[in-house]
């Protein structure tokens, strides 16, 4: 059964039909990506899937489960991580206390202990640690550990934002333009990531992404949307090849 | 600069990092507790009045420096603790039992104003607060049987098993009472702050769209924070009711709530210390004015008394001064210093300067 689900989503803005009856589907274990040219509802999509959004139509299952009614914070406890493109980080904060972010739909403890410190608080401090530096062991975060956000360059906010969502422990996550902004070298660690993430930890990986290498290079199949709709779903080979694919990014050839 | 060598996760979930900041602090909670024998009965009354302050500053950090609701109606929550626990005193409950409930009674009387107020953020919150101020103001005039409206109330005599806590008849007592509480509630607020509720309170105050997805509760947390802030104030309220004596709903004017606001800006936002450093100043200065005066007097025979409000323009000329020059507060120039001092010679101008952030944009939110 697929693990993801997304059937005939909409959503509109005033007259604009920002994403207009896209479906599919991803199976566990599957690294999955949204492409398209700017403006074509990517994003949306996510923040769709995530609640960011109210859909005006259709239906999301996770995992056999409808969650087209949840709230917002309701999908990391589901298992639902997700990182945003423009880097939504905690700034006045360490690279640690970010991630310990991360584990708050694990808390076992209500706001009454934590104040009195009782040592139940103190060992759920030290499972989220333990499971906190397994996340920095991964992503290679060790030299930032104690580092404040606000000091970090761009390309380290990234690996901490996708660093964040792993912390969760989630089984989907999405990956909202993962190499944007980042250099040759280090979109090739995150592609080199995303397929340990598959690999080890077993996660299902959903991305929107314009680095067409790292997508032919990582996903096994693409979803090309444009203008809100779906225009073409299948391998990245295939997709690329997709007439109305090369059409949406190029224009066509009898317009010239 | 110390390094500190970490063998367990426990040496970053401690309060202090390594034994010479515990010691320090073991030190500062001595000499307090023996000021009653170092200073006299003016300068006594003073710090206690700083104390209470302090803590009064630490209820509204939690607000302001630590979950960014800016709130400009923190005085009505001194009003509702100090009349809270007055009222339950008059009623026969004795103070181990009225203090506490006060600050009950003005952190869930926060939690459920904060409820519709934080919706909202920024300016808006600052004037609902400011709102909530007003009616509190209002209400304590119309509740006339329980506030002695216009007319005000009298603050009774604190007694804890039959040793007096009074003001004026027991100070010392009064004083220690207060360190006591301040004390307490300080080691609370720290244990809160390395704790997942604390967690959850700045990840709301920088990011709430990152934070809803880490599976916060942005609504409940901010309505919890808000609470907590309110009954901490409430508890300052209660002792700042009995410090004064005979208090009517003048004493607790928006002028208070600016103040407070003051202690915990100019005192370094989100630092549990600079409500501390904003309280001594704010407590300090007044009377360090009126010292310099005197002195100018005495010695230049240039009598400044006469002129009207130099006090105040003084005063806010510093405060000004403070939020030109040093937006981190006093709290940040000395971790400032301290950095410098550290790192020395090393130390370059733009190691603190903020960084800005040119990809963020406001399409989400």
């Amino acid at each position: 059964m697929s693990l993801l689900q997304v059937e005939d989503l909409a959503i509109q803005f005033g007259g604009v039909r920002a994403v207009d009856g896209v479906s599919f589907a991803v199976e566990p274990g599957e690294v999955f990506a949204i492409i398209g040219p700017n403006g074509a509802g990517k994003s949306t999509i996510f923040n769709l899937i995530s609640r960011i959004y109210q859909p005006s139509q259709g239906r999301i299952r996770f995992d056999g489960r409808d969650i087209t009614g949840l709230r917002a914070h309701e999908f990391a406890g589901l298992g639902i991580a997700r990182t945003f493109q423009n880097i939504e980080l905690f700034d006045h904060s360490t690279v640690l206390d970010n991630l310990l972010m991360g584990r708050h739909s694990h808390r076992s403890t209500n706001f009454v202990e934590d104040i009195l410190f009782l040592p139940k608080v103190r060992r759920a401090e030290r499972a989220h640690r333990e499971r906190v530096e397994q996340v920095i062991e991964f992503l290679e975060l060790e030299a930032y550990r104690n580092k404040m956000i606000a000091g970090l360059p761009y390309g380290v906010r990234k690996v901490v934002e996708i660093g964040r969502a792993l912390a969760i422990g989630p089984r989907l996550i999405l990956l909202d333009e993962p190499a944007s902004g980042l250099s040759v070298e280090e979109t090739r660690e995150v592609a080199f990531w995303i397929e340990d993430m598959r690999r080890d930890m077993g996660l299902t990986v959903v991305m929107v992404e314009h680095d067409m290498s790292l997508v032919t290079r990582v996903c096994d199949r693409v979803l090309a949307v444009a203008n809100g709709r779906p225009l073409a779903l299948g391998s990245p080979a295939e997709v690329q090849a997709n007439r109305d694919v090369k059409a949406a990014y190029l224009g066509t050839e009898t317009a010239a | 600069m110390r390094a500190v060598f970490k063998t367990s996760y426990d040496r970053d979930i401690d309060l202090h990092e390594h034994g010479r900041s515990r010691a320090k602090i073991a030190v500062l909670l001595v000499v307090m507790a023996a000021l009653p024998f170092l200073v006299g009965d003016y300068y006594l009354a003073e710090a206690a009045n700083t104390l209470i302050w302090a803590l009064a500053g630490m209820g509204l950090m939690v607000a302001v420096g630590h979950t960014g609701q800016v709130s400009l109606g923190h005085a009505a929550f001194l009003a509702v603790g100090a009349y809270a626990d007055t009222a339950l005193m008059n009623l026969g409950l004795p103070f181990l039992l009225s203090f506490p409930l006060a600050g009950l009674i003005a952190g869930l009387f926060g939690a459920l104003l904060a409820v519709p107020a934080v919706r909202m953020s920024g300016i808006y919150l600052a004037i609902a607060t400011l709102a909530m101020f007003v009616i509190v103001e209002e209400l304590v005039i119309l509740l006339e049987p329980i506030t002695g409206g216009v007319g005000g109330l009298m603050a009774p005599s604190i007694g804890i098993f039959g040793i007096s806590f009074d003001r004026y008849a027991a100070l010392p007592n009064f004083y220690w009472l207060c360190l006591a509480v301040t004390a307490l509630v300080t080691w609370g607020y720290a244990n809160l702050m390395r704790s997942p509720t604390g967690r959850s309170f700045l990840a709301v105050r920088d990011s709430e769209i990152s934070a809803r997805a880490l599976g916060i509760n942005v609504t409940r947390t901010r309505s919890l924070a808000f609470g907590l802030s309110s009954g901490v104030t409430g508890l300052a309220g209660a002792l700042m009711g009995h410090y004064i004596g005979f208090f009517n709903y003048e004493l607790f004017s928006i002028f208070i709530s600016i103040n407070l606001l003051l202690v915990v800006t100019i005192g370094g936002l989100g630092f549990i210390q600079g409500a501390f450093l904003g309280a001594i100043l704010i407590t300090a200065m007044p009377q360090f004015i009126a010292i310099l005066r005197d002195n100018v007097n005495a010695t230049t025979g240039i009598d400044l008394s006469g002129i009207p409000g130099l006090d105040t323009l003084v005063f806010s000329l510093i405060l000004i001064g403070f939020i030109i020059y040093e937006p981190a507060g006093l709290y940040g120039r000395w971790l400032k210093m301290r950095f410098w001092l550290e790192v020395f010679p090393l130390a370059r101008r733009d190691m603190f300067r903020r960084q800005k952030t040119y990809l963020k944009t406001e399409r989400m939110r």
